[in-house]
């Protein structure tokens, strides 16, 4: 892939509470804020950062399924909503289920790279809470092919991945495989509870590793995977600006307050088209593999990463997809403490997909927020020390069953 | 005839009451599931919702398809195997409408008895009322050729009775269920003296698919649960006019409704469970039980009292509590009912003055805390081992009130009413939600 032809920064990162279940301000059968109020949120803490909507040139949001979840289409069209400012600038909505958040992102770039914007407020956002979750199950099914769904499980996403835990389980060991899951569970917890919006930031469970070890019930749920193996249904938005260089300046931001996007890699596999092998996340290895090419970096060079554990099984193979550890090894080097906090390459430092929460349409924004804190030292509580040696990070974003990806490499600036 | 064929044509009876609607909607489930069944395909399915009130059964139709969709969004993994050759039922929600919609399709509302006609199973849960029963009963088995069978849900009126009077041949069976029918697990079967084998058996296995717990009770007015709750609202209201010695009455009544609730770790006090089944029922049970009591009169002058006084009690149509002996706001507790100023005492101003005449009381769990615990044993033999040792005038009303409630339990084995001491202690923690039978060794008369 082309080397980036002008450098492009993310600065101002704003994430609202992850809302779901587990949060003690969540109450199901009480009115919550609408999809426009988690917009508004996100898009003014980003904007107070940059000086304003003046500042902005255009905006990108992704969202996967406002149209069902909240029979909400047109989304860009709340730009001006969070601010007068916006009005008759450039927006645009885009989707690619639970990776929309990372195409918007890559949208956001591609404007700084195109010459057209030096700023784009980017953002993503989705409000999941507005169904039960048998009916969102359903929804969430639009991110596989719809000529599938008849024959899936009721939880449509749990079962596939249910299906991957199960073949994992058969070639690499049960056990050790669960252990992992309940180790990854355990990390996605500890790292949630030091992170004020993190949906998992109040949870108390005493033995986090026995509630890990929970035994799959396929009778009220799926075969190979337990709730805790799981993202929850969380209501949430982030946001982020994209820049330039004379964006950082017009924003009055200094560099080492940003991050320096230095390769992507943007990657799309067939809908329709079951997984080859089960136990490899072969997409989400070639973005990851054209992000660090086109870095040119290698995954050693990594202080930290933010990898789409939707499912604890995502989040081993996105291990191993990542060139940590080998095929069939991803359990070993979690359970060795590799991707904890203290550990070689600290992974989900704000929780994950199953620690801060999974608002589908934001979590890619989510992620590159999580590393700009990290990498700029502004990541309070959940701050991992920094490697000068090492001041890179990486995101993976990924669409529906390992067929919509974005990897993105950072530089602190 | 088989299982499925005598599920084709049913008429619940008082389909709009408390009871009815929860019968109706569990057989409304059951029929439905059958019908769904490859071998009954294009089998007409028919259940009669029979009631006296076109207002009223409308009501029970939202009720029946807001509890319909519940379950079935429960079992849409079952359903979804169900409708696997649907190809136009895809998503959750499809095959959730769809079985929502085949199950309402089944229920037709009437107020005419004569929609019973054509049944081959009658529930019947009206009110109880044994002369009305045998009317209905009887009415029906005349001008219904296809000889149907009749369950009834009366919880006092002895089967053998009604199957004489409404000569029904044994083509009856006492199949009493406990209130909310849709949760409560237990089910007290009862058979006439002349209950035909297959009239009992398909009970026991309709029971079985609603995954009811059974227990058979002799044919003996009141059966097992009412025989123990009667004789329970006796004990405590006769502790009412023993306390006025000391205490005013409401002061009485806020005592042993405390006690009988928080002390004995049930889960409402005695007071409250007469307002939930209603005053005016309580009453009604009594008077039918007396009159087929020879050597005990079963009567309760403060109920009389109460009613006289217009205070009845038991639930609006949306399940919420109407104000009775106590006035409820959000469903809890919040005054008592006084009798001579004709007016609710807030309970709040006299708590603590009847506190302090209850005197030092051991720290009881929450009834919530042990009523599923595995370890409930050893909480209670700790928890009513510290209640013995407590002298104060509360503790020994509680140790009392324990003692009576196993004396009433053991009577009912004696009595020939109930099997076995097991199958009392089941009724009570399967059908009054108790978290341990009145039969127990917590506490014994040596105590």
């Amino acid at each position: 892939m082309k080397k980036l032809r002008r450098k492009v920064y993310m600065v101002a990162g704003y994430n609202t509470i992850a809302m779901g279940t587990g949060r003690k301000e969540f109450n199901p059968r009480k009115e919550r804020p609408g999809l426009e109020e988690y917009i508004k949120e996100a898009g003014q803490g980003v904007l107070k950062k940059i000086g304003g909507a003046k500042n902005v040139d255009e905006c990108v949001i992704g969202n996967f399924m406002a149209s069902r979840f909240n029979k909400q289409a047109n989304l860009a069209g709340f730009f001006p909503y969070i601010d007068k400012g916006l009005k008759y600038k450039p927006a645009v909505r885009v989707e690619g289920a639970c990776c929309s958040g990372g195409l918007a992102l890559i949208t956001g770039m591609k404007s700084i790279l195109a010459e057209t914007a030096d700023v784009v407020l980017v953002m993503g956002v989705e409000v999941q809470n507005s169904v039960k979750a048998i009916y969102g199950a359903d929804i969430l099914a639009g991110a596989g092919w719809f000529k599938e769904r008849k024959k899936g499980h009721v939880y449509f996403f749990p079962g596939q991945f249910s299906n991957r835990a199960g073949a994992y389980y058969e070639k690499y060991g049960k056990d050790s495989t669960q252990q992992a899951f309940a180790k990854w569970y355990q990390n996605a917890i500890e790292n949630a509870r030091l992170c004020p919006t993190a949906q998992e930031y109040h949870n108390t469970t005493g033995d986090l590793m026995a509630c890990g070890l929970t035994p799959p019930n396929g009778k009220s749920f799926v075969d190979n995977l337990n709730l805790y193996s799981c993202s929850k249904v969380s209501d949430g938005a982030s946001a982020i600006a994209v820049v330039s260089e004379a964006g950082l300046k017009r924003i009055g931001i200094p560099k080492h307050q940003a991050i320096e996007v230095i390769g992507y890699g943007q990657v799309e596999e067939d809908l329709t088209q079951p997984p080859k092998d089960l136990t490899e996340l072969s997409t989400t290895k070639q973005a990851i593999s054209e992000a660090l090419a086109n870095a040119g970096i290698t995954v050693k060079n990594l202080r930290t990463a933010e990898v789409h554990d939707c499912f604890s099984i995502a989040g081993v193979l996105a291990v191993e997809a990542l060139g940590l550890a080998r095929k069939g090894k991803g359990p070993d080097y979690i359970l060795a403490g590799n991707t904890t906090r203290k550990g070689k390459t600290p992974i989900n430092t704000t929780g994950g997909l199953i620690g801060w929460g999974h608002p589908t349409g934001a979590t890619g924004v989510h992620q590159a927020v999580t590393i700009l804190e990290q990498l700029t030292g502004n990541a309070g509580a959940n701050q991992i020390d920094p490697d000068p040696k090492r001041p890179y990070g990486l995101t993976v974003n990924m669409g529906g069953d390992d067929k919509t990806l974005v990897a993105i490499v950072y530089k602190r600036g | 005839m088989t299982y499925d064929e005598r599920l084709q044509h049913v008429s619940v009876l008082g389909a709009a009451g408390k009871m009815g609607s929860g019968i109706l909607l569990l057989t409304a489930i059951e029929m439905t599931d059958l019908s769904l069944k490859p071998e009954n395909k294009g089998k007409p399915f028919v259940l009669n919702a029979i009631d006296v009130s076109d207002e009223a059964l409308a009501g029970v139709m939202k009720y029946l398809r807001s509890q319909i969709l519940k379950i079935a969004e429960k079992k849409v993994g079952v359903l979804r195997k169900i409708y696997a050759d649907r190809v136009d039922l895809i998503e959750n929600g499809e095959i959730i409408d769809q079985y929502l919609f085949e199950a309402l399709s089944i229920v037709r509302t009437s107020t005419r008895i004569e929609s019973a006609y054509d049944s081959t199973l009658v529930f019947e849960a009206i009110r109880e009322d044994p002369q009305l029963k045998v009317s209905l009963f009887s009415q029906i088995n005349i001008n219904n050729k296809k000889k149907p069978w009749f369950f009834t849900n009366t919880s006092s009126i002895p089967i053998t009775m009604l199957d004489t009077e409404a000569g029904l041949g044994g083509r009856i069976l006492g199949f009493h269920f406990y209130n909310p029918p849709a949760i409560q697990k237990l089910v007290e079967v009862i058979k006439s003296k002349r209950t035909l084998k297959e009239v009992e058996e398909f009970g026991l296995t309709y029971a079985k698919n609603l995954r009811k717990v059974v227990v058979p009770s002799h044919d003996v007015a009141g059966f097992i649960g009412n025989g123990h709750f009667m004789r329970d609202i006796l004990y405590a209201t006769s502790q009412v006019a023993v306390l006025s010695d000391t205490m005013t009455d409401v002061e009485a009544i806020f005592a042993i409704n405390k006690i009988s609730q928080e002390a004995l770790i049930r889960p409402m006090g005695i007071f409250q469970l007469v307002d939930y089944v209603g005053v005016d029922v309580c009453s009604y049970i009594m008077s039918v039980m007396n009159s087929y009591s020879k050597k005990e009169k079963l009567y309760s002058p403060m109920l009389e009292q109460l009613l006289k006084a217009g205070i009845k009690g038991g639930q609006f149509s949306d399940g919420t509590q109407k104000d009775g002996i106590l006035k409820y706001e959000k469903s809890r507790p919040v005054a008592i009912y006084d009798l001579k100023k004709k007016k609710y005492v807030p309970t709040e101003e006299i708590r603590e003055k009847v506190d302090k005449k209850l005197g030092k009381m051991p720290v009881p769990p929450s009834w919530k805390s042990v009523v599923s615990n595995p370890e409930n044993n050893r909480i209670f033999n700790t928890y009513f081992a510290e209640l013995k040792k407590t002298a104060s005038p509360g503790a020994k009303l509680a140790v009392s009130y324990m003692l009576r409630s196993r004396i009433i339990g053991q009577q009912l084995v004696a009595d020939k009413v109930a099997f076995n001491d097991k199958d009392v202690n089941t009724v009570l923690l399967t059908g009054f939600f108790h978290a341990y039978g009145p039969i127990n060794d917590y506490i014994t008369l040596d105590h």
